[in-house]
């Protein structure tokens, strides 16, 4: 379904998200001229077409003292990936799991995962109780400490406003 | 950050209401005052503890596209490639991390098509090979992030 201009200069004005007053959606609609049953009426929209996954926050891990992350990434047997992918994303420490391609000979893992911890001790001990899941084992995982984050913006969309 | 501030953020992190007083519907669930949990929020935005509150887009539905990808840089050459990998507008997020493959980076594009031609520029500007490493599948976590 196509995007109407009037849908982009929405999507435009919550870039920088939602406006932090009693009427979020009356104070959106008031820069654009739409009316705040308009205004939900359209992300309603956007939620029911799968473009808005939801409406809430972004937590920064590492403000919050979680900052030991890792990115741990698996060799599982194809005919198994999508098995322990499963199991692994069932974990309580585990935030992502993505199967992805190999990157042969360099790189012959799978499977990723994203632990966020509070310190590096927490990841080796959480990843050495996912290498005893059965079947898991083929070769040990890699640990990819986050050793520095330069950068973490949101993606942009939507017709920028004036200004 | 309180234990409100905390319980604020698990709350929200389930999703803000689509009505006239959002505010006050999840104020009104914490046994806070609307003008508390507005007061809290901004807080939370200002201090950096929430980087983002408003509408979380999913990019191929909105038309666009991501990629993970990755480099490997010679050590000596970090700072330099960082700086060069971190102009591009189309680089969301980028983490060192500690292994032969040392620098991952997020694409995020307007288009499809937009990805290859940010990986042809870095791979220009650095004389580096990107290796592309898309999602072939995606295994439900919950969204939740325990504060």
């Amino acid at each position: 379904m196509e995007l109407t201009e009037t849908d982009r200069q929405l999507i435009g004005a919550l870039r920088d998200g939602l406006p932090l007053a009693e009427r979020p959606y009356e104070a959106l609609g008031n820069s654009l001229g739409l009316d705040e049953a308009d205004v939900i009426d359209r992300m309603c929209g956007f939620v029911k077409r799968g473009m808005i996954s939801r409406i809430g926050v972004v937590v920064d891990h590492a403000a919050l003292g979680f900052d030991s992350n890792a990115m741990v990434v698996w060799n599982i047997p194809d005919e198994e990936v999508e098995r322990v992918g499963a199991m692994f994303a069932g974990l309580s420490w585990v935030s992502l799991c993505y199967q992805r391609p190999r990157r042969l000979p360099d790189w012959p893992y799978n499977l990723f995962t994203m632990i966020h911890a509070r310190d590096r001790t927490f990841v080796e001990d959480r990843v050495a109780v996912m290498a005893t899941l059965p079947d898991v084992m083929v070769q040990p995982p890699a640990i990819l400490h986050t050793t520095r984050r330069f950068k973490q913006t949101a993606a942009c969309y939507g017709t920028p406003r004036e200004g | 950050m309180d234990d409100i501030d905390r319980r604020l953020i698990d709350r929200l992190q389930d999703g803000f209401p689509l009505d006239d007083r959002p505010f006050r519907t999840v104020a009104e669930e914490l046994g806070l005052d609307e003008d508390d949990a507005i007061v809290r929020v901004r807080r939370l935005r200002e201090t950096g503890v929430l980087t983002r509150f408003g509408p979380l887009y999913h990019a191929e539905r909105m038309g666009g596209a991501l990629l993970l990808a990755a480099l490997k840089v010679p050590p000596e050459e970090f700072e330099r490639i960082a700086t060069l990998v971190n102009e591009l507008p189309e680089v969301a997020h980028n983490y060192a991390r500690g292994h032969a493959f040392n620098m991952w980076f997020v694409l995020a594009t307007e288009t499809p098509e937009g990805i290859y031609a940010a990986i042809a520029e870095i791979e220009r500007r650095t004389g580096l090979t990107v290796h592309p490493m898309p999602k072939l599948a995606e295994y439900f976590v919950g969204l939740r992030f325990a504060v």
